[in-house]
């Protein structure tokens, strides 16, 4: 596989996205949103783009991006981790969950993704899944009552899985 | 039909005229009330609440939003008002940065104003927002986000008036600030740097970028020969940073006190102005008469030629190539004053005195610098001289007039005008209608592009046929022009654009405008201008004449094409790194590059692009061609643009590109 021809391909995407709303600047979160499973982040190229093909300025465009928590426009990890520090698990302990993935992925508050490219880490405010707290999620799917342990090992696994197909 | 509908601004009664908000009727009752997100000629925003009145029935309302009823009772000081202000102002300056007796805005903040006014002397709130980094790259403007009120006046005209929208509100929460895209520099961005935002800021979030110490040194160095050239548009506005009223002609007084800075010469711009009459309407002319690259454009606006530049790169060969009255100043000035004064090129310092911003930028752009040396080597704002009159502890207002030094200081009336929105298209007719034999007084007065609408045209019927003009300022209006043109529903000769409200005399580099109606008397002030001058005609300026004789032969000759003519190249809205569509190549395939910029897209670039990944796939072509989609390669005007191999293709079309795919592929292994 030719991962040039393949951007180029998925550039294409961009535009079927665009044509898939009309080109209609009304449409912009969904918009944003459809472009960023493609990419995973919101490139800046690209966001200039659709700026234009929106004729919206990109400078709007980029205080809708950077307005939603949701829109990321750094490159994020190949699996992404979010840990719930909302009030409920926050009592229940999340900030030993989060004090031990970031030491262990060498990331901090700033710095959410991993150098290569492997991990992002990021906390956010109540899932809505208070139930289970503390929750953590990797690659979508939600693990509730984390402890730093049970986080640790579920990073590890990943780890070998990555390294079984390198 | 005129009902007296009454309404009580704090018990007392006041007539309702009309007014579109509850602000407007108190300040007619001559009660000011504090605003700093209203500005009357953009949207209503109502967002910094400073502006709260009381209602009787409807407690409290932000004023400028609120539409008045009949009867309304209207109150504007009660205890809870004052506090409310208070707090408000006091959680503004909190977080503002209070570097108040450095900063360039200190005598015309409205945050220190306010701040005065209420007499807040403490501040009880604790700083919430983390201090941010400036923009210093651009060459007109300076942005301290630390210093913003986050007022949104400088976004919504970018976005209502100009239609650009370089700057916007970003992030949330306690990190929201207004920025450029992607938080890049001014510089780095769409801004065409009309500083107009500089101007409706309320504080000294965006300032101009100041000259002035480096003029202050070539002044003071001895070895160095220092001339000034000073803008039409400064000599109606200078006196109101002394208190003159707006619209009063100091222009003698200027002469005087630039001579009592220490600049060895004075000159005026619009000598420069007259000479781009007579060129621009011989370039109409001829145009006209061949019937090509109609409409011409003017071009003396730095701000509309980098719009131009960027948003319509088709229509650049419209555009008249003459240099704006600045740089065909400096062109002059570089090529004869080093003979005339006795000075080596290197030692002669150009410096101009403008209303605008954009005139910064435009003296640094390379096409204006001759054998590396720049045609004009300063640009001093309006603005910036009043400081250095002032810095010099010169008494502006007792200073006895003087006049500027020939030959480049002598200007006709046509020349004079050119500060006004309309007046390069009237300076040209008088030209014109000497030319083409249209009996007219000297002095014509074109009432249709007088006035101040944002759009304006007239008709004048000619021996080539009838002249159609329009004017314009703002560049929304421009864009609105731009588009007819473009899709062939407009019908005109001329137009002329200038991105400033009212022309250069609303220019950002001009004193910030405390009245409504300063535009207007400078308007006027600047007509009056020409009325007393002796010559109102460009051709009858006889150093005009003179510098034909020995220099340039005759106007569009091959001589005043090199000096006072240029050229202008389609430019990328934002400037960004390499693309990331580019992955790293490997050498023996061959490299094909399909611009995806907007003018490129417009004209089937994704019609090409998408066929070449086709073709490539379905022959399984991937080991021979390494193919990606790249942002503007800045030749817009000759798009759709595709680089094989390093080898740029103009206007590509798709058969063409496909069977240079099929060769490509043949000289491959698979
Ligand atoms: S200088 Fe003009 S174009 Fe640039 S950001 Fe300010 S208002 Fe917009
Ligand atoms: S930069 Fe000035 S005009 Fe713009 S939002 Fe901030 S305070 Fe208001
Ligand atoms: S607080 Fe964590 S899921 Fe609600
Ligand atoms: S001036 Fe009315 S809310 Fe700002």
């Amino acid at each position: 596989m030719d991962s040039a021809n393949n951007a180029a391909r998925s550039f294409n995407k961009v535009i079927e996205i665009l044509d898939r709303y009309d080109r209609n600047a009304s449409k912009i979160i969904p918009i944003l949103q459809s472009v960023q499973e493609e990419y995973r982040y919101l490139p800046q190229e690209v966001l200039t783009f659709v700026a234009t093909s929106l004729n919206v300025s990109p400078a709007r465009l980029y205080g809708v991006a950077t307005f939603y928590s949701h829109f990321s426009l750094e490159p994020k990890g190949k699996h992404i981790l979010k840990m719930c520090d909302g009030t409920a698990c926050h009592v229940r302990g999340s900030s030993a969950v989060i004090d031990a993935l970031r030491d262990k992925l060498g990331l901090s508050a700033k710095k959410i993704t991993t150098d290569d490219m492997l991990f992002t880490f990021e906390t956010v405010s109540c899932l809505g899944a208070c139930g289970l707290a503390p929750v953590l999620v990797v690659d979508e799917a939600i693990h509730g009552q984390v402890t730093p342990e049970v986080a640790l090992q579920l990073l590890d696994e990943i780890v070998q899985k990555e390294q079984q197909h390198a | 039909m005129k009902s007296d509908k009454i309404i009580y601004i704090n018990d007392r009664p006041i007539v309702w005229d009309g007014e579109t908000n509850v602000l407007s009727l108190a300040r007619k009752a001559h009660i000011e009330i504090p605003t700093f997100c209203y500005h009357s000629e953009l949207s209503v925003y109502g967002a910094c609440r400073l502006c709260l009145v009381e209602i009787e029935g409807r407690g409290l309302v932000t004023s400028c939003s609120t539409i008045p009823f009949e009867g309304m009772k209207v109150y504007t000081h009660t205890e809870q008002i004052i506090k409310m202000r208070k707090t408000i102002v006091e959680m503004l300056l909190a977080n503002h940065d209070q570097a108040c007796p450095t900063c360039s805005r200190s005598n015309d903040c409205k945050l220190r104003d306010l701040s005065t006014k209420l007499g807040i002397d403490k501040i009880r709130y604790r700083k919430t927002r983390q201090p941010k980094a400036m923009d210093m790259m651009s060459d007109c403007l300076v942005r301290d986000p630390n210093k913003c009120v986050l007022c949104g006046d400088c976004v919504r005209f970018c976005s209502e008036v100009q239609g650009i929208g370089a700057i916007d509100f970003a992030h949330r929460g306690e990190g929201v600030i207004v920025t450029p895209a992607y938080g890049k520099s001014l510089a780095h961005v769409d801004c065409v740097n009309c500083g107009q935002c500089a101007a409706v800021c309320p504080t000294g979030a965006i300032v101009v970028k100041s000259q002035s110490e480096q003029v202050w040194q070539q002044v003071h160095n001895k070895t160095k020969t220092v001339v000034a050239q000073v803008a039409p548009a400064v000599r109606v506005a200078l006196g109101e940073m002394f208190n003159l009223p707006s619209g009063e002609i100091t222009t003698g007084k200027m002469v005087a006190a630039l001579r009592m800075i220490g600049f060895n010469k004075v000159f005026d711009t619009s000598y420069a102005a007259d000479l781009t009459v007579i060129e621009e309407a011989n370039e109409l002319l001829s145009r006209k008469t061949k019937g090509e690259n109609l409409p011409i454009f003017t071009s003396c606006c730095p701000a509309w030629v980098k719009f131009a530049e960027q948003s319509y790169p088709g229509l650049l060969n419209n555009l008249s190539s003459c240099r704006s009255p600045q740089q065909m100043f400096g062109a002059l000035a570089k090529a004869r004053l080093p003979q005339t004064l006795g000075v080596t090129k290197e030692d002669l310092c150009v410096v101009a005195i403008m209303p605008c911003t954009a005139k910064k930028y435009e003296a640094n752009r390379k096409e204006f610098t001759t054998d590396g040396i720049a045609d004009v080597d300063f640009v001093l704002t309006t603005q910036e001289l009043g400081k250095m009159i002032k810095e010099a502890g010169i008494d502006f207002n007792s200073l006895e007039p003087e006049s500027m030094d020939l030959p480049m200081g002598f200007a006709s009336g046509a020349g004079v005008i050119f500060g006004n929105s309309g007046g390069v298209s009237e300076a040209v007719l008088r030209y014109a209608a000497d030319k083409l034999q249209i009996p007219m007084p000297e002095s014509i007065v074109l009432q249709e592009v007088r006035g101040t609408s944002g759009i304006r045209e007239a008709e004048v019927e000619t021996a080539v046929g009838t002249l159609r003009m329009a004017v314009v300022h703002g560049l929304k209006n421009a864009a609105i022009l731009a588009d007819q043109v473009v899709n062939g529903t407009a019908n005109y000769d001329v137009i002329e654009v200038m991105a400033c409200p009212g022309g250069c005399i609303g220019g950002a580099g001009q004193p910030i405008a405390c009245e409504s109606n300063t535009r207007q008397q400078r308007n006027q002030a600047i007509y009056n201008a020409d009325k007393i001058m002796p010559l109102h005609r460009a051709q009858d300026n006889p150093f005009i004449d003179e510098i034909y004789q020995t220099l340039l032969h005759e106007p569009n000759s091959h001589k005043a094409h090199e000096m006072l003519h240029t050229q202008y190249r389609s430019r990328k809205r934002i400037e960004d790194e390499e693309t990331s569509f580019s992955a790293p190549s490997k050498e023996e395939r061959c490299k094909i590059r399909v611009c995806i910029g907007t003018s490129c897209f417009l004209r089937g670039a994704q019609e090409i692009l998408a066929a070449t990944l086709k073709t490539v796939e379905d022959n399984a072509w991937h080991n021979r061609f390494d193919i990606a989609a790249t942002f503007c390669t800045e030749l817009c005007d000759l798009g759709p643009t595709i680089v094989i191999n390093g080898e740029i293709i103009h206007r590509a079309r798709l058969e063409d590109v496909k069977s240079r795919i099929q060769s490509e592929a043949s000289l491959r292994e698979k």
